[in-house]
């Protein structure tokens, strides 16, 4: 949902001469997911690759990095949440604890 | 040193209320205001309060600017650090500096403002950053001292911004905090070292390095909470958690205790144990000079002004050129497929 910076319909036109912001997600270990840690402004994917080294793990988080352009995340609209998101509050039987099971097999 | 930033605000005319508000807007903010009496959290994209959204770029970004600018001050002895392993730690704590200028100026871009805005801000002088960074750094005890108190101070300051109602911020602000830690105990051992093994020529430049930093780093916190009416509304929507002068109290309280153990005294003869308040009493701050700091005459706010601004703008063909080579790359990786 909320991914950071892109999308945001308020930034200056005149930004147009920052480098582009990108999206910064890092494998902190093998067996992890990716996960988004922060954004950063970079010329190409390779700057941003490398300064994503250089400002997000400069103690070891990780041991992979993404970088996605801000501008190219598609994102749910936070002013859709309920509607989008509230349907499953009531589809219970989703969830294993719904089902009531004899003891002898409990552990299913 | 952040919350510097709200208490200023107070001094440039105070929240606008807009008188008429839309139905919707009214429903909106009923909404955003029970999200944060449930110690919620807000999202970039969340609808909020217009005077929520400004008051933390305003904080978020004079936070960031603090970073920065405290680059200058520590940067000022990387060359003349007395031993490799010492040089070696200060660049990682400078360079952490610049690590967490960058998480805040991404955070307070998520509120819609932009990196070159909150940079022109800066060095047109409109943007505040933390009065300590306009002192001077004089000797090599000053570094230790700026790890110990100052950056003390910061973190007492810090810690419990990440509870902060604006997520981004609070995510900012972990990261932050985590590798804060190492800034503070780096200071404290390199003034340890001076104290324990040092000549007494050494050991007096701690002390007097103390006798030079502490009230200015006393005045970190901010204005005396009776004249921070700002503060209210920002404990009121989560994005201060701890008053300015509960935090100074807490702060004098824990070095008092580390002074002894380095063996330096404090600045100040009303320093004394209250036995009644549990607490140390503590004498007058010079708030006059504080204001004399933030409103730009400290002993080096235009030297650090000017500093920042070569910076950027002798970088600046830098930055044009790694533009131009992206956007040439792009063209050739077109022209191979």
């Amino acid at each position: 949902m909320s991914t950071g910076n892109s999308q945001n319909p308020k930034v200056d036109p005149k930004a147009a001469q920052e480098w582009p912001l990108w999206e910064v997600f890092v494998r902190s270990k093998a067996g992890l997911d990716h996960k988004h840690c922060g954004s950063l402004h970079a010329p190409d994917s390779a700057g941003a690759i490398q300064l994503a080294r250089e400002v997000y793990t400069r103690r070891q988080e990780g041991t992979s990095v993404w970088v996605v352009q801000s501008k190219d995340i598609v994102a749910s609209d936070p002013a859709d949440k309920d509607m989008y998101f509230d349907p499953m509050e009531d589809k219970v039987y989703r969830h294993p604890t719904f089902y009531e099971l004899p003891a002898a097999v409990d552990h299913m | 040193m952040y919350t510097q930033a709200m208490d200023l605000m107070a001094k440039e005319g105070g929240p606008a209320q807009k008188p008429l508000r839309s139905a919707e807007e009214v429903q909106l903010e009923a909404r955003f205001e029970a999200r944060i009496d449930d110690g919620g959290f807000i999202e970039a994209k969340d609808w909020m309060p217009e005077h929520y959204r400004k008051t933390l770029v305003r904080q978020i970004s004079q936070h960031a600017h603090s970073e920065i600018v405290g680059m200058l001050p520590e940067g000022n002895w990387i060359t003349r650090a007395p031993t490799l392993k010492r040089k070696t730690i200060l660049l990682a704590k400078v360079q952490d500096e610049a690590g967490h200028g960058l998480y805040l100026y991404a955070a307070a871009e998520t509120l819609g403002t932009s990196r070159d805005q909150m940079y022109e801000a800066l060095h047109t002088g409109r943007a505040k950053y933390s009065s300590i960074f306009n002192y001077p750094t004089l000797s090599w005890a000053d570094m230790g001292v700026i790890g110990w108190l100052v950056d003390g101070a910061a973190i007492m300051n810090q810690v419990p911004l990440c509870r902060c109602s604006y997520a981004p911020y609070a995510r900012a602000m972990v990261r932050i905090c985590r590798e804060e830690s190492f800034h503070q105990r780096q200071g404290y051992e390199a003034l340890l070292t001076m104290m324990n093994h040092g000549t007494a020529a050494q050991k007096e430049m701690v002390q007097d390095a103390v006798n030079r930093w502490w009230w200015p780093s006393l005045m970190m916190f901010g204005p005396p909470d009776a004249e921070s009416p700002n503060s209210a509304q920002s404990m009121r929507w989560g994005i201060k958690r701890i008053s300015n002068d509960a935090l100074r109290q807490k702060f004098i309280d824990a070095t008092v205790e580390q002074a002894k153990l380095l063996g330096v005294s404090l600045p100040d003869p009303d320093l004394k144990w209250n036995e009644e308040r549990q607490s140390h009493d503590y004498g007058p701050i010079d708030w006059a000079e504080f204001w004399r700091v933030v409103n730009g005459d400290g002993p080096c706010n235009r030297e650090r002004l000017n500093a920042r601004v070569d910076a950027w703008e002798d970088g600046a063909w830098v930055r044009d050129a790694a533009m131009a080579h992206a956007s040439k790359q792009q063209q050739q990786d077109k022209e191979a497929a």
